[in-house]
């Protein structure tokens, strides 16, 4: 299964980005591998509109299930949802931080978006 | 003649000089309210409606029938207007700018355009303007679309003056246009002029010949002065910074109408413009 971080850095201990389409980039943490893998958001960070629809996609394309991070408007998680990725928001510091709450299972799946759409 | 009443910055009189220049036009006149997402030149006017005609933008429908995900609409779209995820499209309508792109490029014919609501338009009649007034949905961003149709209505051989919205975006560079000449309306203070270098840019990059008028002439400064004769822009008129437009302005009555002597520069304006 992989998990997809939104992270301002590359390692498991870097910042969580509490954004999701304009987050710096991804961590995705294969649990069969036990293994990080980094992705670039610079596309999305510099997009017009829809950054949020456009990371949704490259997550559904790289096979993410589920997605962890600070906030996730309505758009962003409408596509979320049709690809099948699960959202956990969560205020916590580190990836690495976040990676064990999801494994304690202490992350609850949310039910719709949490943030308000910037783009009506 | 397509004139624009411009300025950059907001709230320096482009209504007022586009709602007293085509009062006193003495010919027939039409008047485009442009700033379709706070349009206010019906306030000034009154007159009777003529017509309210919705205006709406085709965008895309996906039959997930014939749909086979394979991703090519939404690689176009370069308002991601369009996703493609678990093997088939979706349309986000409200980002949708309406270019029809997508249903050219859906290799299996899946992707067919309806139409999405925007706005109005409303047309009023009073003495010899005519108004075209373009209203935005609320919630709609579609701005530009809304304009273009807005001067699509314009009849040829009648003398248009087009009020555009402030700033220098996409809504202005669209009123802009295809216009004989660029009225810009600025006034003299710091803000004022930075915002009439900006507009100035916009109107040259479009290729566009354009003067400025001043309003409210006697606040902030001579810079704005100084800026049109280095850079060689003529001031067409000025509008002293009088109290009694003000307070004529708060009755929603026009300058023209109630104080002689600026029905007189107006009248000069519009003997000035059609010189051009």
């Amino acid at each position: 299964m992989k998990i997809a971080f939104t992270t301002t850095g590359d390692s498991p201990d870097s910042p969580l980005d509490p954004r999701f389409g304009r987050a710096t980039g991804f961590l995705v943490y294969d649990t069969d591998k036990d293994a990080f893998e980094a992705f670039s958001n610079n596309q999305n960070l510099n997009a017009v509109q829809g950054a949020g629809i456009q990371a949704a996609q490259n997550l559904a394309s790289l096979g993410v299930e589920a997605l962890v991070t600070g906030h996730c408007g309505p758009k962003a998680f409408t596509v979320l949802s049709r690809a099948g990725i699960k959202v956990y928001n969560t205020g916590l510091a580190t990836v690495s931080g976040a990676l064990n709450a999801f494994r304690n299972g202490e992350l609850t799946a949310a039910e719709s978006a949490d943030s308000e759409s910037h783009w009506v | 003649m397509r004139l624009v009443v411009a300025s950059g910055k907001g709230g320096t009189g482009k209504t007022t000089v586009a709602v007293n220049l085509a009062k006193s036009w003495g010919s027939p006149v039409q008047l485009l309210d442009c700033d379709v997402e706070a349009p206010n030149t019906r306030l000034f006017l009154g007159g009777t409606m003529l017509e309210s005609q919705v205006v709406t933008i085709s965008v895309p429908e996906v039959n997930e029938a014939l749909c086979n995900g394979c991703g090519e609409c939404s690689r176009f779209c370069e308002y991601s207007a369009m996703a493609c995820v678990a093997g088939k499209a979706m349309v986000f309508v409200s980002m949708c700018h309406s270019c029809g792109g997508c249903s050219l490029v859906c290799p299996t014919g899946a992707i067919s355009e309806v139409e999405s609501r925007i706005g109005t338009i409303v047309t009023s009649s009073f003495g010899k303007t005519t108004l075209l007034e373009g209203i935005l949905d609320v919630g709609s961003t579609m701005a530009p679309q809304l304009i273009r149709r807005l001067k699509s209505l314009v009849k040829s051989g009648v003398p248009a003056i087009l009020d555009s919205p402030p700033g220098t975006s996409c809504p202005v560079v669209t009123t802009m246009k295809g216009a004989d000449f660029v009225i810009l309306v600025t006034e003299p203070t710091p803000f004022g002029l930075h915002d009439l270098t900006l507009a100035v840019a916009t109107t040259r990059e479009l290729g566009l010949p354009f003067g400025v008028v001043v309003n409210r002439l006697g606040i902030g400064d001579d810079r704005v002065h100084s800026y049109c004769a280095t850079e060689h822009i003529q001031v067409l008129l000025e509008i002293p910074d009088d109290r009694r437009i003000a307070e004529a302005y708060s009755r929603g009555e026009l300058m023209v109408d109630v104080l002689p002597e600026y029905a007189g520069l107006f009248a000069g304006l519009r003997r000035e413009l059609e010189k051009r």
